[in-house]
């Protein structure tokens, strides 16, 4: 493997290797988060800051975990910053930690963080994985923000909370799509987002896994 | 040095993972606790101060204290006999960890329960602003009950008729943002002032309907419009109206209170 260099650890996560437009990951947090671009923000500092710092403690013990509980000492390291992450939005944040409800309890479970665990921190060095960390946080992030972007300017008229197309209810003259504040319109921003990114870098284009047979029409006996 | 896989180093591992990590979390959920509990109240005492027309949402920490201080008063409240009680300190009463304790609720039949919330307190805590003569001015009720995802918790605002309203709304619920999440729209909220709750016969005619109210209808007074889009969540709202302003939610105190003014 080549060496990384500390600027490509942290910068490719965004664009070239996005977790959630390119691995996948973090699907269902994209969808709940990102009806306004205040919890969307919130949520993208949160995970930024768990990834990055779970990174950070996994690899400086990397060398002492035995492999058979490996994975349980990632969960709980994971789990202990997500804690002190939601006692302190409680604490100073309170409102937009009542909107965010259990999303920042679930960043447990968030495959990103994880999977950055397991996958970087455990063969890489401290200053290296805490950067991975944070970039792959970027990376949710970029998606997050643009996501809650589109959401929240056509789903209700507004961003972070400021009126910038006054909807009819208001008096205006704007009809907010209210599909856009339900759950499933962010797969339909999200795909568009993914084909936009693979449009622009090609190489990131899966090869089919299968061929589609052609329909071949069979008498009923 | 003792093999990194062997079972003694594993469990020592852990053993320290869990050590360290246990003080972190403990650390910082014990320094945050008073920050957080002052959170919680002050977001609860400025919606209520918010429904009372006391004040906006982005009411100030020190203004939301001075006015729970001075003007709003807190009182409990016996449902059953619908009497002021002192079995409990009205500031610290917690009506909902009452409502879960099979001591302190009773159970509601499914014809009683109207608003689906299962049991309900025997004592609830009420908030009142008194007049110069001692008289009531206005009354803060705490209502809830289920809407379509989720329960809705809030408080409703009565004149010292106690048949109009000052306000009402919700500080704690999970319905859909931008459907039945439009309860907490200013909008929506303000038609609720100055509407009634019982007519001439005494009896509940307040009513969530489907659609706008039409202002020429003899009702109108008593109507209020429904949510567009959110049917279930606007007959929830109905329901824990009618649930709390019947027999088992507070009708026996409005009734002691009412024959107390007369």
């Amino acid at each position: 493997m080549a060496k990384l260099t500390p600027k490509e650890v942290l910068l490719n996560p965004v664009f070239n290797n996005n977790p959630i437009a390119l691995q996948m990951l973090g699907i269902c947090s994209a969808l709940a988060v990102t009806t306004n671009l205040n919890t969307a923000l919130v949520m993208s500092i949160a995970l930024t800051l768990v990834t990055g710092f779970s990174n950070l403690f996994v690899s400086l013990i990397r060398a002492q975990i035995p492999s058979s509980i490996r994975m349980i000492v990632q969960v709980v390291i994971i789990a202990s910053l997500v804690i002190v992450v939601d006692q302190t939005l409680k604490a100073f944040a309170y409102s937009l930690s009542k909107q965010l409800s259990v999303f920042v309890g679930l960043i447990i479970t968030n495959c990103i963080v994880m999977g950055r665990a397991e996958g970087f921190a455990m063969q890489n060095p401290p200053m290296l994985s805490f950067l991975d960390g944070i970039g792959n946080g970027l990376g949710y992030s970029m998606v997050l923000i643009a996501v809650g972007f589109v959401r929240e300017l056509f789903g209700a008229g507004k961003l972070f909370g400021v009126t910038i197309l006054q909807p009819v209810t208001e008096g205006g003259w704007y009809q907010p799509n209210g599909l856009l504040l339900l759950p499933p319109s962010a797969f339909f921003l999200i795909g568009f987002l993914i084909w936009g990114l693979r449009e622009w870098k090609r190489d990131q284009v899966e090869h089919n896994q299968f061929k589609m047979a052609h329909q071949v029409r069979k008498e009923a006996f | 040095m003792s093999n990194k896989e062997s079972t003694s180093r594993t469990l020592k591992v852990a053993l320290a993972v869990s050590l360290v990590s246990s003080v972190f979390v403990a650390g910082a959920a014990v320094s945050l606790k008073p920050l957080q509990t002052q959170n919680r109240l002050l977001d609860k005492q400025r919606s209520i101060a918010a429904i009372a027309g006391m004040g906006g949402r982005e009411l100030p920490a020190a203004q939301v204290r001075a006015l729970f201080g001075e003007t709003i008063k807190a009182r409990l409240v016996n449902l059953e006999t619908g009497e002021f009680a002192d079995d409990f300190d009205a500031v610290t009463f917690d009506p909902l960890k009452a409502a879960k304790d099979p001591q302190q609720s009773v159970r509601l039949s499914k014809a009683e329960d109207v608003a689906s919330i299962k049991r309900r307190e025997r004592f609830t805590t009420v908030y009142m602003i008194e007049d110069a003569q001692g008289g009531i001015e206005t009354l803060i009720l705490p209502i809830r009950g289920y809407g379509l995802w989720s329960t809705l918790h809030g408080f409703m605002a009565l004149k010292g008729d106690l048949n109009t309203v000052v306000g009402l709304g919700f500080h704690q619920h999970a319905e859909t943002p931008g459907l039945g999440g439009e309860v907490d729209n200013p909008r929506w909220r303000n038609q609720w002032a100055g509407k009634r709750l019982f007519d001439d016969q005494g009896q509940l005619a307040v009513e969530i309907v489907k659609g706008t109210v039409d202002p020429q209808a003899s009702m109108a007074a008593y109507q209020v419009d429904g949510l567009a889009g959110a049917t279930l969540t606007s007959n929830g709202v109905n329901n824990l109206l009618h649930f709390w302003l019947g027999e088992q939610g507070f009708g026996p105190f409005l009734a002691k209170l009412r024959s107390k003014e007369a």
